[in-house]
């Protein structure tokens, strides 16, 4: 087999990229010192499934577990009360890290597909004007994940609404060239990725907005590929709701955000019922908490949001912006490299400009599945398969593709390792 | 290198070279797919009484799914209904072995070129492509024969 480069062993002309984070913070996420395979040193490229955890959120969840485990809003006693600040400081900390107006308009759920999951019901039993009927449309992208494209679904065959949605271009960005005609009068609620998990695209939210707002729509914004890796700003956004979850974002599984603007939380109806969310209970009628509370029946995930509270402290340390900066350069680096694999094919944007750090591409005829496998043979770990939005693989005719994702850790380095790994699966099934 | 205990050159062989590959007259015809991975196959049986006249099939997907279809196709063309699910039933023992089993003389004889996917059944992501067409020629064989044969198998 080829033998790989050492992973820390950058160029001079690499080395001397400012744009790139200092190697040292590899440090903080004890995973990346894994070796598998008798020997090989993992090279972790599939942070857009899940990211790494820094020592700093596993240290949070050992110290809430070891120390102020209680649960939250109940007990008068002391720990009760130190788990119910740690609860509600990390909500303060995901408001400020999303420039949210109030922090009453951040409502935990356990992921981003429960947050989208949510909107969809809180229309669907709705009242006027935001209720979603027979007479209404519903509209999404065909660049969806799945967890926005089925809520949808069951929202528009419960109520009969009509689901509409934009295409895709062969370039891998959404095709809006009919956006009159696909948001309408009668459209109730617009809802679409900010970057996508699979083509990476970054989405120009501000024309999908502006129409929305011209016919009086909601817009929903799925910013789960978004949030671990740029500023996100919901009040620039202009959206109506932004959903995302947190274990991308260096944070633990279990804990997803949504967003939501205030008036309309207060107007929405709850969705799941249950203790934490009421006011008043007879066993005639109940009365609810005012948001977000209202949207968070039963014991939360406690551990998890103080969890996600550190990894939101610990991108911030190392500042958005300078993170965003990082992936670019990297992005830029791995769409380079990948062009000069003999029949690579990069499904989505071939280029690095609005675009986010995951890349998928096909490599020949040879199944990603067997790619996938050859190059787990050489500690690299990739995702194979249609990426939960088969959508765009049924688009482009492809069965499935091989995704190759970046985060803040990520190295050149890395990229290199995988290039190699990939002249060795050519090598292999040639 | 442990990855050759999964590609074996008998694997690639069949894969690259497949064996009675493309759609031909059946009995039955169905569409099965692997939705973890889209490894699709469409199969279809052509029984003579009790005797396998044919499968052929047409699909796409990974090598090791494609690889077992041809070799599906070697080993059941030709045999008795009885003696097909003795070896769909040894080949199912053997992939769901997690690597556990050594194929013992008699195995090798059932299984012929099959024996090959041994390795496979180390990697609990990769059996349920290995096993794609031995359930779709099962479940095309329930069709074309009918309830007597489903009744069989049970």
């Amino acid at each position: 087999m080829t033998e790989l480069p050492g992973l820390l062993t950058a160029s001079d002309h690499r080395a001397s990229d400012h744009r790139l984070l200092d190697e040292a913070i590899r440090k903080d996420f004890p995973i990346l010192d894994r070796m598998i395979h008798d020997g090989k040193k993992l090279v972790y490229l599939d942070s857009a499934a899940t990211s790494q955890k820094p020592r700093q959120v596993l240290d949070a969840l050992n110290e809430y577990y070891e120390r102020h485990n209680a649960n939250v809003h109940r007990g008068v006693y002391t720990i009760a009360e130190e788990a119910t600040a740690l609860y509600e400081g990390a909500r303060d900390k995901i408001a400020a890290f999303i420039n949210a107006p109030s922090r009453d308009e951040v409502i935990f759920t356990k992921n981003a597909s429960e947050s989208l999951n949510l909107v969809a019901n809180m229309l669907g039993w709705a009242d006027e004007p935001y209720r979603v009927d027979h007479e209404t449309e519903i509209v999404i992208t065909e660049m969806e994940h799945h967890s926005n494209i089925v809520p949808w679904q069951l929202l528009s065959q419960r109520t009969g609404a009509k689901l509409k949605w934009f295409g895709i271009t062969d370039d891998g960005r959404l095709d809006l060239s009919n956006i009159d005609e696909i948001i309408t009068e009668k459209t109730k609620i617009v809802s679409f990725v900010l970057v996508s998990n699979i083509l990476g695209t970054q989405n120009p939210v501000e024309t999908i907005v502006r129409r929305a707002q011209e016919v009086g729509a909601l817009v929903c914004v799925d910013a789960s590929q978004a949030a671990p890796h740029q500023v996100l700003d919901v009040q620039a956004l202009q959206a109506d709701f932004v959903a995302f979850t947190g274990h991308k974002m260096a944070g633990p599984t279990g804990i997803g955000v949504l967003w939501g603007r205030q008036e309309l939380l207060e107007d929405l109806p709850p969705f799941l019922g249950g203790g934490e969310m009421i006011e008043t209970v007879s066993m005639h009628s109940s009365t609810y908490a005012p948001a977000p509370h209202k949207f968070e029946a039963g014991t939360p995930p406690i551990a998890q949001a103080v969890g996600l509270g550190a990894a939101v402290d610990y991108l911030t340390a190392i500042g958005m912006d300078r993170i965003a900066e990082h992936e670019h350069a990297i992005t830029e680096y791995a769409v380079k490299r990948l062009l000069e694999v003999p029949d690579l094919r990069i499904i989505g944007p071939a280029t690095a400009e609005d675009r986010g750090a995951t890349i998928s591409f096909t490599l020949g005829d040879i199944h990603p599945h067997d790619v996938g496998q050859v190059l787990d043979e050489q500690g690299i770990a990739v995702r194979v398969g249609h990426h939960c939005a088969r959508p765009v693989c049924l688009r482009y005719g492809i069965p499935a593709t091989t995704r190759a994702s970046f985060y803040l850790y990520s190295t050149p380095a890395e990229v290199d390792a995988l290039v190699e790994g990939l002249e060795h699966v050519r090598n292999f099934f040639g | 290198m442990k990855l050759d205990s999964m590609y074996q050159d008998v694997i690639l062989d069949h894969y690259k070279h497949p064996h009675g590959r493309g759609l031909r007259d059946g009995d039955a015809e169905v569409h099965h797919v692997n939705p973890t991975c889209g490894d699709e196959i469409t199969l279809r049986v052509r029984y003579e009484g009790s005797r396998i006249a044919d499968v052929s099939y047409e699909g796409q997907g990974c090598s090791i799914s494609q690889a077992s279809a041809s070799v599906l196709n070697d080993l059941l063309v030709g045999k008795e209904l009885a003696e097909a699910r003795k070896i769909q039933g040894t080949f199912l023992e053997l992939m769901h072995s997690k690597g556990q089993l050594e194929p013992d003389d008699a195995m090798e004889e059932v299984l012929e070129d099959a024996i090959a996917f041994a390795g496979v059944s180390k990697y609990p992501a990769r059996v349920k492509c290995a096993l794609l067409s031995w359930m779709a020629w099962k479940d095309a064989t329930a069709q074309a024969l009918g309830d007597s044969a489903t009744k069989e198998t049970a």
